[in-house]
């Protein structure tokens, strides 16, 4: 076991310094805008007494090392700056009363995102891996070339365009399910749950193919190794050659492409938020990146960043964690 | 029909799939089996007799299907039997036995969890008298530790161990019926002979029958009671085994029978004070901080063949690859027609790197299979010797007929448009280009059918006569080293045991290793493994032998 | 609902009929009698969703306007699924027919998907090399005397123009022209941008597969780095930088969205070029060359390189999807390429609207979806030919 673990905190730290340098690329990549960005986000008219508040505001007169890791500190203690867009406001209404911090406007909009992808996955996931090991199973009849035609149609397609076929077909000509999804806090859930259901549904549709084709792909592979045969040959009864004998071993591939396809999720929120105009964080990200936010932008891309490093990490340790090979060394 | 007939194939017809097209695999073949007896299958690689095995059990392969003929197994259609019919057969009275015992147990699960499984599920047996019982046959195929190895996982356990474990597994259920599929051709022959040992007194034991499927004949002898001989899905005979082998009747059998007389003349000894053309020096190597040679000498002669035998992980490859500059040694040298060679090869000069060529296992993966024929042979000519144009393709002309390939009809092919052996050829012919005075040949028939392989080596035997070529010839088949090697160096464990001429080395008394590598390969009479095993005591063969040492 | 799960348990029962009924029939031949129930469901859930489809394709052609608009989508994509099928199958027959013995045998043992596959291709090609030729006005014309957002149709009854088939936009362009244009700049930006990614991340690949060492090391970890940050968030990240310097350098913003997506794609690129390079280095033939004493160029271009044509190949089918989608939808939000320039993602979300009018008003809904089908039409028919590719050559190694 002992073999298991080091490999384990290994990758753990691994992860840890991945996230380290991707918030130094980051954080680089913001400090690359030309000039000074109080200047290019107020414009050329602004006032220097405004561009001089916001650059205090925001410490902008300070060497960018020590600004990196006043950012970092303030990360790590869940202070996540201000927005220009918020500062904007402060400085010029004189007060600082109405600003919020980034943190606070994230994270409401944090929770919904998270809701949306919880109901995706709750829809996509058993789905996706019956679907997957039913085509896996009868493999080159009419349901699995039916099923191929299909998923790799809807991989193919832009999520903007299943989301409009969608609404088109799910709202506007069968009124089932609302086009917008103007959720709020406090909402009772069922209610939410209807509104969230449309993206939900695309997100379904994107991931349910990615997840559906590797699963097959994964359940095909093992099904043809040879103690599959010998299960067989043993003369036991189909339902315990998978059970028993297949699905050990599909397991940790079947992990690993769960949680690949939830990092993949988090690529596809975005574009579907925007459809939608369902208020989570890529469609604040979007916003920001419109208005140039820049503090925003920065911390939109490092949580999405941290998230998908996290879910593939998890998928890394838990294929670790399911080898035998691993388990029960020599 | 008799009563003792336990399997009866009446004109089987098997095809398999390839591009939408169905092949023929086997074609009309026939084939009975009485209870208790033993038949070996035997046959080249595309004989089809793996898939004629398997069809014995009524089971095909995905891609593969019985278009016509009777499978029946004790009085029962195996091809109209339904799907549970054919499960309470399979495993509980029919039991199969896998050329791969690694990649044939479920990693998943311990391997006494596996073999209670059959007896379990077919009802035979409870789980704690089927563990029992399991221990029982781990101790009568004489596995160390009979107690505890079932609770092992697959990977914690040694080849020649997992196989007894698979037979152990097949015996579970005392089947009547045991297909056993090449069990031992991935085993070094150490390892190989034990497994055949214990198979062979467990099926006498409890009077299983079985149909051994081999290519190798040597073992079939020792194992089979009849051999059915098999070539490209048409059979060929079938008689006893003793018949077989003094009196094939059959000109196939004859010639694959005949392969194994091949020996060339004994040379005269080498003069006391001549050069070596290769002379390996005191080399030590390692592959990163793991030592893998240690002090490894000896000298190959102008126009003579070294035979360096040894198993998998004996240090045979790594020493060519510190001839060849691939792995600079740590200490040591190499010397070529007396001058020390720079120990890496990107340090070599072109002629210093044209001295030695190699040719290589797979011939698969030695020929780029982008490239033309001709172009492959061309162009170590025209990167060592500088000939271009119509002086350039007469010289790849006469290298193909050296290697007995029409060049009209070969020069424009691709590699895959050839068969095994002919690829071998041209990876020979390349070697040939450069004009090279030592080549090194890396088990360079081991993938190859008999047949075939007895054709490169007369072929490589002839070149040696033409050109005086010295060759470094690897290899763990000591049929080979009787058959082409001048001189053997025996190796192990990065370590040479053993060094001399051939005739030295075939007569006792030698090093105990070599006397036991020697020994443990099968031979063409049926007797031998009896004699061998009441020669050594049967606590001493195979790993235990080994590890006597 | 309730509909729904009773429909489902009543064909439960039907599958059970069927599979007795299928027993009784053939005297228990194999086929019925080692039928698994699941399998006898699978036929019977079949029938009933063809019955139903043509069931809608009809509702879509009655005379009551009501019930068709509501099933008009569904005809269309119904024709369009048969009208594409026989047009797949007529190039097949045409490819099997014409050409010479090498593309006729190519055509012989392709699926009906991938010669679908080929043909959009094909058209796409055309509409992008002579977009110029065949569009009726240009791509930024605003044509004088015609309304803005007349209906798709031609039918002037229904707010339709004949003179502009797929109508025009909100500001009174021809959306056919558009669409036609927008071929020749959205596949033409997505091809370049693919190009560049494999320039740079398949040279380096290969050399780092080649050399090995600490350039391999360095460029790995550096790879790795990349590729932890999802590709369309970094994207966009790098947009917002590039949206700030463009003005002042003077670059058009495109330009700085090729290079990105070419950079940030390229790692993946780079990954693939590096595994096929490693697979193709540890080859005994590679052993032979360099033992030859042949150069790093002979190596790289002579022996490594055309055997990882095919690989590449495929890998450039997909890459090309990704590339597209990811410049159709920064296009869509807003950030991807610029007005006035025609281009298929900036079309859907101009006229995304539309959509919530189909109930009563089908051709209106039909502007978006065309832009945004036209999107689907060419990754779907792209990975079509590239799956085929793939199972071809997975195919050939057992």
């Amino acid at each position: 076991m002992g073999n298991v673990l080091t490999i384990i905190l290994q990758r753990l730290a691994l992860g840890l310094l991945t996230l380290l340098i991707v918030s130094i690329v980051i954080f680089i990549a913001v400090n690359l805008l030309p000039g000074d960005f109080a200047q290019s986000i107020l414009g050329q008219g602004a006032t220097p007494e405004a561009v001089a508040s916001i650059r205090e505001d925001l410490g902008l007169d300070q060497p960018m090392v020590t600004r990196y890791f006043q950012w970092l500190g303030g990360v790590l203690q869940g202070d996540l700056g201000t927005s220009f867009a918020q500062a904007n406001f402060a400085s010029f209404s004189g007060t600082t009363s109405g600003a919020t911090t980034i943190a606070e406007q994230i994270a409401p909009r944090f929770g919904n995102t998270m809701f949306l992808a919880m109901i995706t996955a709750a829809i996509a996931v058993p789905f996706s891996i019956i679907l997957g090991i039913l085509a896996a199973l009868y493999r080159n009849t009419v349901f699995d070339r039916a099923t191929n035609i299909f998923t790799l149609s809807s991989i193919s397609s832009p999520e903007f365009f299943l989301a409009y076929i969608l609404i088109l077909f799910l709202a506007v000509l069968n009124p089932i399910f609302p086009s917008l999804s103007n959720i709020f806090e406090g909402m009772p859930f069922s209610e939410r749950l209807e509104k969230s259901m449309l993206p939900a549904l695309t997100l379904t549709l994107v991931v349910t193919a990615h997840m559906m084709r590797m699963t097959r792909a994964a359940i095909i592979n093992l099904l043809a190794s040879p103690y599959i045969e010998m299960a067989r040959l043993k003369g036991l009864s189909p339902m315990r050659v998978i059970v028993k004998h297949a699905l050990p071993n599909a397991l940790a591939p079947i992990i690993n492409v769960i949680a690949l396809n939830l990092a993949y999720l988090i690529t596809g929120v975005v574009v579907v938020e925007v459809v939608f105009v369902y208020p989570g964080i890529g469609q604040l990200f979007v916003d920001s990146v419109k208005i140039r936010d820049i503090p925003v932008v920065q911390a939109c891309c490092l949580i999405f960043a941290t998230a998908f490093i996290l879910l593939n990490l998890t998928a890394d340790i838990m294929s670790i964690l399911s080898n035998p090979r691993l388990r029960h060394p020599k | 029909m008799s009563d003792d007939i336990l399997v009866k194939m009446r004109d089987v017809w098997l095809e398999g799939r390839s591009d939408e097209t169905w092949n023929p695999i086997i074609n009309g073949v026939d084939l009975t089996l009485k209870k208790g007896e033993v038949l070996g299958l035997i046959g080249e690689s595309g004989a089809g007799k793996s898939t004629l095995g398997l069809a014995a059990m009524g089971y095909t392969r995905d891609g593969v299907k019985i278009s016509k003929g009777t499978v029946e197994f004790d009085g029962i259609d195996l091809l109209t039997a339904s799907a549970a019919v054919k499960r309470e057969l399979l495993g509980k009275r029919i039991a199969y036995v896998a050329q791969s015992a690694a990649a044939s147990f479920n990693p998943a699960h311990k391997l006494m969890d596996q073999h209670v499984e059959g007896p379990v599920q077919h009802g035979v047996m409870g789980k704690g008298e089927s563990e029992e019982d399991g221990m029982e046959l781990y101790r009568k195929l004489r596995l160390p530790n009979p107690d505890q190895i079932g609770f092992r996982y697959p990977h914690q356990v040694s080849g020649g161990q997992l196989q007894r474990c698979m037979t152990a597994m097949a015996m579970s259920c005392r089947p009547d019926l045991i297909i056993f599929d090449e069990p031992t051709t991935a085993l070094d022959v150490t390892t190989q002979i034990e497994v055949l040992a214990s198979i062979r007194d467990i099926v006498e034991q409890f009077n299983t029958a079985a149909i051994y499927i081999t290519h190798d004949l040597a073992v079939v002898a020792q194992m089979a009671d009849t051999i059915k001989v098999l070539l490209k899905g048409d059979e060929v005979e079938t008689a006893d085994t003793r018949t077989m082998l003094s009196a094939p009747t059959q000109e196939y059998t004859k010639s694959l029978w005949a392969v194994r007389s091949f020996e060339r003349p004994l040379k005269p000894a080498v003069n006391a004070g001549s050069v070596p053309v290769v002379s390996v020096q005191n080399v030590d190597a390692a592959y990163g901080t793991v030592p893998v040679l240690h002090d490894v000498s000896f000298d190959l002669h102008e126009g003579r063949t070294v035979a360096v035998v040894g198993e998998s992980g004996s240090g045979k490859s790594t020493t060519a690859r510190c001839i060849t500059g691939l792995l600079p040694p740590t200490a040591g040298q190499i010397m070529v027609d007396g001058e020390v060679m720079p120990p890496d090869y990107r340090k070599r000069s072109k002629d210093q790197l044209r001295q030695v060529q190699m040719i290589y296992q797979m011939a698969d993966t030695a020929l780029n299979p982008r490239m033309s024929i001709g172009q492959i042979i061309a162009r170590p000519v025209e990167f060592y010797l500088g000939l271009k144009g119509a002086e350039k393709r007469k010289k790849v002309d006469a290298l193909l007929e050296q290697i007995e390939l029409e060049p009209s009809q070969y020069y424009h092919r691709l590699p895959s448009e050839l068969s095994g052996g002919q690829k071998q050829r041209i990876g020979i012919a390349r070697a040939l280009a450069a004009e090279p005075k030592f080549i090194i040949c890396d088990e360079v028939t081991s993938a190859l059918d008999q047949l075939v392989a007895e054709g490169i080596l007369r072929l490589l035997a002839r070149l040696q006569d033409e050109l005086s070529l010295t060759y470094m010839f690897i290899t763990h088949d000591l049929a080979t080293v009787r058959a082409i090697a001048d001189e053997v160096v025996v190796m192990k464990d990065g370590r040479v045991v053993e060094q001399g001429p051939k005739v030295e080395m075939f007569t006792p008394p030698h090093h105990a290793y070599t006397d036991l590598l020697l020994s443990s390969v099968p031979e063409m009479d049926p007797d031998w493994l009896t004699n061998l095993l009441t020669e050594r005591g049967v606590d001493n063969i195979g790993d235990a032998a080994v590890d006597k040492m | 609902m309730i509909w729904f799960v009773a429909a489902l348990i009543g064909m439960g029962a039907v599958a059970w009929v069927f599979r007795f009924a299928g027993q009784a029939a053939t005297g228990n031949a194999p086929k019925f009698r080692d039928m698994p129930y699941g399998v006898a469901y699978g036929y019977v859930l079949g029938v009933v969703v063809l019955a139903w489809l043509a069931w809608a394709y009809m509702q879509g052609r009655s005379e009551d306007t009501a019930i068709a608009n509501k099933f008009f989508f569904l005809r269309i994509a119904i024709e369009g699924f048969i009208i594409f099928a026989i047009a797949a199958w007529v190039f097949r027959l045409f490819g099997r027919s014409v050409g010479t013995a090498g593309t006729k045998k190519l055509f012989r043992s392709m699926p009906l998907t991938a010669s679908f596959g080929i043909l959009t291709i094909l058209i796409y090609a055309i509409f992008a090399i002579f977009a110029g030729a065949i569009a009726p006005y240009g791509q930024e014309q605003i044509i004088p005397g015609v309304a803005a957002n007349v209906i798709p149709g031609g039918d002037p009854t229904l707010g339709g123009n004949p003179d502009f088939p797929l109508g025009t936009d909100q500001i009174g362009r021809d959306i056919l022209s558009r669409l036609i244009y927008g071929a020749q700049n959205t596949v033409g930006i997505a091809f370049a941008t693919t190009v560049l990614a494999f320039l740079l991340g398949g040279t380096l690949g290969f050399l780092a597969a080649t050399l090995g060492g600490w350039l391999d090391q360095l460029l790995s970890r550096a790879v790795d780095v990349l590729m932890a940050i999802p590709s369309l968030i970094f994207a966009l990240l790098l947009m917002t930088i590039a949206s700030v310097w463009a003005p002042q350098l003077g670059i058009p913003l495109t330009f700085f969205m090729v290079v990105i997506i070419a950079v940030i794609d390229s790692t993946r690129v780079y990954r693939l070029a590096r595994a096929v390079g490693q697979n193709i280095v540890v080859m005994d033939y590679i052993e032979a060359a360099k033992l030859r004493g042949e150069g790093l160029g002979y190596l790289v271009f002579k022996e490594i390189l055309p055997n990882a044509t095919a690989p590449l190949l495929a890998e450039f089918g997909l890459r090309f999807c990704f590339v597209f989608l990811t410049i159709a939808a920064l296009s869509f939000l807003g950030v991807g390429i610029q007005p006035p320039l025609a281009d298929w993602g900036t079309m859907v979300r101009d006229l995304g609207g539309f959509v919530n009018f189909a109930q009563f008003a089908p051709m209106a809904a039909t502007a978006p979806l065309l832009a945004a089908g036209a999107i689907a039409l060419l990754t779907v028919a792209v990975n079509f030919v590239v799956d085929w590719m793939l199972q071809k050559s997975s195919g050939l190694k057992e």
